[in-house]
């Protein structure tokens, strides 16, 4: 049951994915975008994270998607759609396909897929249950969390004084 | 065979709701045009039926027959998939609510944020909506709209904090029963009334109704709109304002439960409790003007938002000092 749940899932979010890369038209592209954001917090769901698939839910597509289309939607669509995306660099992205295919396959070729690895932080009887994710984060990962909400904040001050100083002129 | 069993029981339950969600969204139509018009001094509909009763399926009959018209310059994928966008995630979330003690369709740990991320994504139906109809009016409300909910989906978020932190809880029913005491609206008052605030603005209502401003953008987003498909919008508005009603009973008013000496059903409780919040929110469209844009920007972001801060602060420390 769950095999089918999760080959639904990761077939939708290749095809969405696939889907999205080829649009010409940027909104349908964000739209696309969005549906395999939900593919990926199914997938989250099925890994027992549900937690995860909220927050990926909550702030990449409830978020920073619709962030992303409030600017989108300030440009003119039509304009782009009818422009030919070409870049004759045709070529160059061949290689560059080549060689990375090789290198997935050297990297994966001798590896064994192990049984999923049993963390010694593991969630516990019920998985991506809030308190435990609370637990963890603020003993065991305490230093990467307030290093990770530091550079949040250096990122909120930049932006701040960035436009702070296009106001004032 | 259990798991079949448990599947029909799922279905009949999503069933009821459904229905009987949309049902009462009429007659909440009705109730609305009702109570407006006589704190106007008019009597409101009147025609269809004794003192107007059959008007909402008038009105429902008159959307269904009425000509779908799509714009010759709009998308129409994105167009058509719009008002489904709105809909959805506004229906979605009831999978979650608890309407009393024993009807609920399901239950799960992270019931509040669950309908959090669920209804933070309303916004996209608006957006795609203004966007795929290609007129200006209703770009501009749709981008009126983004602005506003995702600023006030900032602070529906925080106030929900402080009464989580006294519950200790995601999980609705228990959130319920940690207030088989004291209604947590007494020990969080602040939070309250910025959820409520934020509440207001997240279903697009008066007096946050921006995004279908309709002494400026005709009718906003949903200005090219017409038939089913703008009956869709209209549902999915009231149907949020369900939502965040119960939201906020079950979080400040202590859900199904009523107090012990009246003994009434838990349903029964609910009810009441949503009527009043019901007539709150039309009586509140009925009293105030619309809000400036800046205004509502800056009452969100310069007097809700810090205020929402402190609360959390007050409510950790308060905790630790006598919990």
């Amino acid at each position: 049951m769950e095999l089918y749940f999760f080959y639904m899932f990761s077939g939708g979010m290749i095809i969405t994915s696939l889907l999205m890369i080829t649009r010409a038209n940027v909104i349908h592209a964000a739209l696309l975008l969005v549906l395999t954001f939900f593919f990926l917090a199914g997938i989250f769901v099925l890994a027992g994270a549900e937690f995860l698939a909220a927050v990926q839910i909550l702030l990449y597509a409830g978020g920073i998607m619709v962030l992303y289309l409030f600017s989108i939607m300030l440009m003119n669509v039509e304009v782009a759609v009818r422009m030919r995306q070409w870049h004759r660099q045709g070529v160059v992205v061949f290689v560059a396909a080549v060689l990375l295919g090789l290198e997935i396959w050297a990297v994966l070729k001798g590896v064994e897929f192990p049984a999923a690895k049993q963390w010694e932080w593991s969630l516990g009887a019920t998985p991506g249950n809030v308190e435990a994710l609370g637990a963890v984060l603020y003993t065991k990962f305490l230093f990467p969390f307030e290093v990770a909400s530091i550079l949040l904040l250096a990122a909120m001050i930049g932006a701040i004084v960035l436009a702070k100083r296009t106001i004032e002129r | 065979m259990d798991m079949a069993l448990e599947i029909a029981v799922a279905a009949i339950k999503i069933f009821i709701v459904l229905n009987v969600v949309q049902l009462v969204v009429a007659y909440t139509i009705y109730v609305e045009r009702k109570v407006i018009a006589h704190a106007q001094m008019r009597l409101g509909p009147m025609r269809v039926g004794w003192h107007g009763l059959l008007q909402p399926i008038a009105d429902g009959l008159k959307l269904f027959l009425k000509e779908d018209i799509i714009p010759d310059k709009a998308d129409r994928i994105v167009f058509v998939l719009a008002p489904v966008m709105v809909l959805v995630p506004a229906f979605v979330v009831y999978a979650v609510l608890p309407f009393s003690a024993t009807f609920y369709i399901t239950q799960i740990n992270i019931g509040l944020f669950f309908i959090l991320a669920i209804s933070s994504l309303g916004v996209f139906g608006i957006v795609m909506a203004g966007w795929a109809s290609n007129s200006k009016y209703s770009l501009l409300g749709a981008l009126r709209s983004a602005a506003q909910m995702l600023s006030y989906e900032i602070f529906l978020g925080f106030s929900v904090i402080g009464p989580l932190m006294l519950a200790g809880s995601m999980n609705l029913q228990e959130i319920v029963h940690a207030q088989s005491d004291v209604w947590f609206v007494f020990y969080q008052p602040i939070a309250f009334i910025v959820f409520f605030i934020a509440a207001m603005a997240e279903t697009n209502r008066a007096p946050f109704d921006l995004p279908e401003a309709e002494t400026e953008l005709v009718a906003g987003f949903h200005t090219e709109y017409s038939g089913m498909k703008f009956a869709f919008f209209f549902l999915a508005e009231y149907a949020n304002m369900f939502v965040v009603s119960t939201v906020g009973i079950v979080l400040f008013f202590g859900g199904w439960e009523g107090p012990d000496f009246i003994p009434l059903p838990g349903f029964v409780w609910y009810v009441l409790k949503l009527s009043v919040f019901m007539f709150v929110f039309i009586w509140l469209r009925a009293t105030l003007p619309r809000y400036r844009y800046d205004q509502l920007m800056r009452v969100g972001w310069k007097f809700m938002f810090p205020l929402v801060m402190l609360n959390i602060f007050l409510t950790g420390f308060l905790k630790y000092l006598f919990l």
